[in-house]
């Protein structure tokens, strides 16, 4: 179930644009929504955000499912997305996965059993490119990567 | 490369305490161009010709001339906007992400002008999802700063000028950096591209006419439009004039972000970035993002780096995402990387991008794992040929391109994994 406080912040965020346009705030309520259920989107919520954004059902799945940032099914709480785009690769993003792999035990795409870390199916460019390698972590940038560091960022993580 | 040649306009705060500051960007003339055209009120048509006359070039990756482009906007149509393309995903490109966090300002006050000058009342800036945190923020509160200050909003100063501009984040999805499917995901839908005419200055968001520009490119406006001209010309050289910035990455002492004047020596850009890492040789530099033709570094060490100099080089200045590789790097792996890249990101309408752009990546899996033939480089060549063109959009172009000239200029890496010798080499250094 959709909150009040959150019903109201997609309704704030409808006022951007111009009247009977409220589809445009779908992919703020979708990363709001996701973030607030820890990570991912159910059918039942997406469902909720049709009936207020006043879009069919199907729209808002068509969405859910094409851009990258948006999980439709279950995964760890804490999103940690490791680039291995071109730039990263260079400068050795390939030892850093398979290290973190080896830490979690898990592959890329996969969440611990605990629930604790989703380790984002391979990553693309994101545009933080002079400090390579790096990673997102719950929307935060981590850049010049070592072992170490990621070490600290994961264990750090509840 | 002298000092006083660095970080000229849109990185103008950068060094300064909070840079991001509305009174940091005060102290450094910000806003000034703005408030003379609000107590002015110039004809928007002075504002257009003057871009125009400046020769700015569009900074997102085609080099589009700014002012020309502003000008297909129909002057009599009621309702208009403009969107900035902050959806910054080209591979090796980051320069937007440090205007948003460095300068915002900087790109408010160029869209406040340029919405003057094509009559625009509403505009939008798209920024890609992934800066949710830190620039959107950014990008955010400095709005805020603007409208509080009566920079922005309803009847401005009482000057009977209306200006809204709202930040807008995405979700995830290189394809809507392509302008018109950042028009459809501004709309609230998935990012397909539109099959194009009509264009976005005729049809462009909820169908009304509307133009994107690059948030670099905006960001250039204001300091053109206080400085004049011949300032911004006395930058740079003909047809290639202002600063651009540059994303140096890869093998590179000091990676970063460098904005320099069009025109300067490619080798004084690598010096600028310390040199290749570890004094190794050059091996090849991809001048402007992943999308465009990869350059050996020989003759990378020749050429200037403005967008006429580029392209007599057989590449691009793109979106000056300069992505350099040492001696040691298997450009079979990193071709298969951004082959990767763009079978992962292509939206799927058109079928020759589709379909071929997976057929690459796995051509390519492949060929690294020992099992290629001589036949699948002809392959490689003639499936690339056939992407490029034959799409709604520049994402097959892109698909294509690096194939193309990493196998012109390095055929020998690849011969090396198809001949048998798939001895392990350092793709990283």
């Amino acid at each position: 179930m959709l909150s009040s406080k959150i019903i109201k912040k997609i309704q704030e965020e409808t006022k951007k644009y111009p009247e009977n346009r409220q589809q445009s705030a779908i992919l703020y309520a979708l990363n709001l929504v996701q973030h607030e259920n820890n990570g991912f989107l159910t059918t039942g919520l997406m469902d909720e955000i049709s009936d207020l954004l006043e879009m069919p059902k199907v729209s808002v799945y068509e969405v859910a499912t094409f851009y990258s940032m948006l999980e439709t099914s279950p995964c760890g709480r804490n999103n940690v997305a490791i680039c291995t785009n071109i730039s990263c690769m260079l400068r050795g993003s390939d030892d850093i996965v398979k290290h973190v792999e080896g830490r979690l035990g898990i592959k890329m795409g996969e969440s611990t059993t605990d629930g604790r870390i989703y380790l984002k199916k391979e990553e693309e460019c994101l545009a933080a490119c002079c400090g390579a390698p790096m990673m997102q972590v719950n929307h935060v940038y981590h850049e010049n990567l070592t072992v170490k560091k990621v070490d600290e960022i994961l264990d750090n993580l509840k | 490369m002298k000092s006083d040649e660095l970080n000229l306009n849109c990185y103008a705060t950068l060094n300064l305490n909070q840079p991001w500051s509305l009174n940091t960007y005060k102290s450094t003339g910000g806003y000034e161009a703005w408030k003379t055209i609000i107590e002015n009120k110039p004809s928007p048509d002075s504002i257009i010709n003057l871009v125009k006359e400046s020769g700015l070039r569009g900074r997102g990756g085609a080099g589009f001339p700014s002012g020309v482009k502003w000008s297909f906007m129909p002057k009599d149509a009621e309702t208009k906007y403009l969107v900035c393309n902050s959806d910054e995903s080209e591979p090796g490109t980051c320069k937007d992400r440090d205007i948003l966090r460095f300068n915002p300002h900087s790109l408010i006050e160029g869209m406040a002008i340029a919405s003057y000058a094509m009559g625009v009342k509403v505009a939008y800036n798209y920024m890609r999802g992934e800066f949710m945190d830190e620039p959107a923020i950014r990008f955010k509160n400095a709005l805020k700063e603007a409208r509080d200050e009566g920079l922005i909003g309803a009847n401005i100063r009482g000057s009977g000028i209306d200006f809204e501009l709202y930040d807008h984040v995405g979700a995830g999805a290189y394809i809507c950096g392509e302008e018109t499917a950042l028009l459809e995901s501004l709309e609230g839908k998935k990012g397909l591209p539109r099959f194009k005419p009509p264009f976005p200055a005729s049809y462009g968001l909820y169908g009304q006419p509307t133009t994107i520009n690059n948030t670099e490119s905006l960001a250039s406006v204001p300091k053109i439009v206080k400085n004049g001209v011949d300032w911004f010309q006395s930058i740079g050289k003909p047809n290639n004039y202002g600063t651009k910035i540059f994303s140096v990455s890869g093998h590179v002492v000091r990676p970063g972000n460098y904005e320099i004047p069009l025109g300067t020596p490619f080798s004084e850009l690598l010096d600028l970035a310390g040199g290749v890492s570890e004094g190794r040789k050059l091996k090849a530099v991809i001048p402007g993002g992943s999308s465009v033709p990869v350059v050996p570094g020989d003759i990378m060490m020749d050429i200037n780096m403005d967008y006429d100099s580029i392209a007599k080089a057989g590449s691009m200045l793109g979106s000056g995402a300069v992505v350099v590789m040492d001696e040691t790097t298997d450009m079979v792996k990193v071709l298969n990387r951004i082959s990767r890249f763009y079978f992962a990101e292509s939206c799927g309408q058109c079928t020759p991008c589709r379909e071929g752009t997976g057929w690459l990546y796995r051509m390519l899996n492949r060929i690294i794992a020992g099992e290629g033939s001589d036949a699948d480089l002809d392959r490689l060549h003639d499936v690339a040929s056939k992407i490029g063109g034959t799409t709604i959009c520049a994402l097959g172009d892109a698909a294509a391109m690096p194939v193309l000239s990493f196998i012109k200029h390095f055929k020998q890496d690849f011969e090396f994994y198809v001949k048998g010798y798939n001895q392990k080499q350092v793709a990283g250094g």
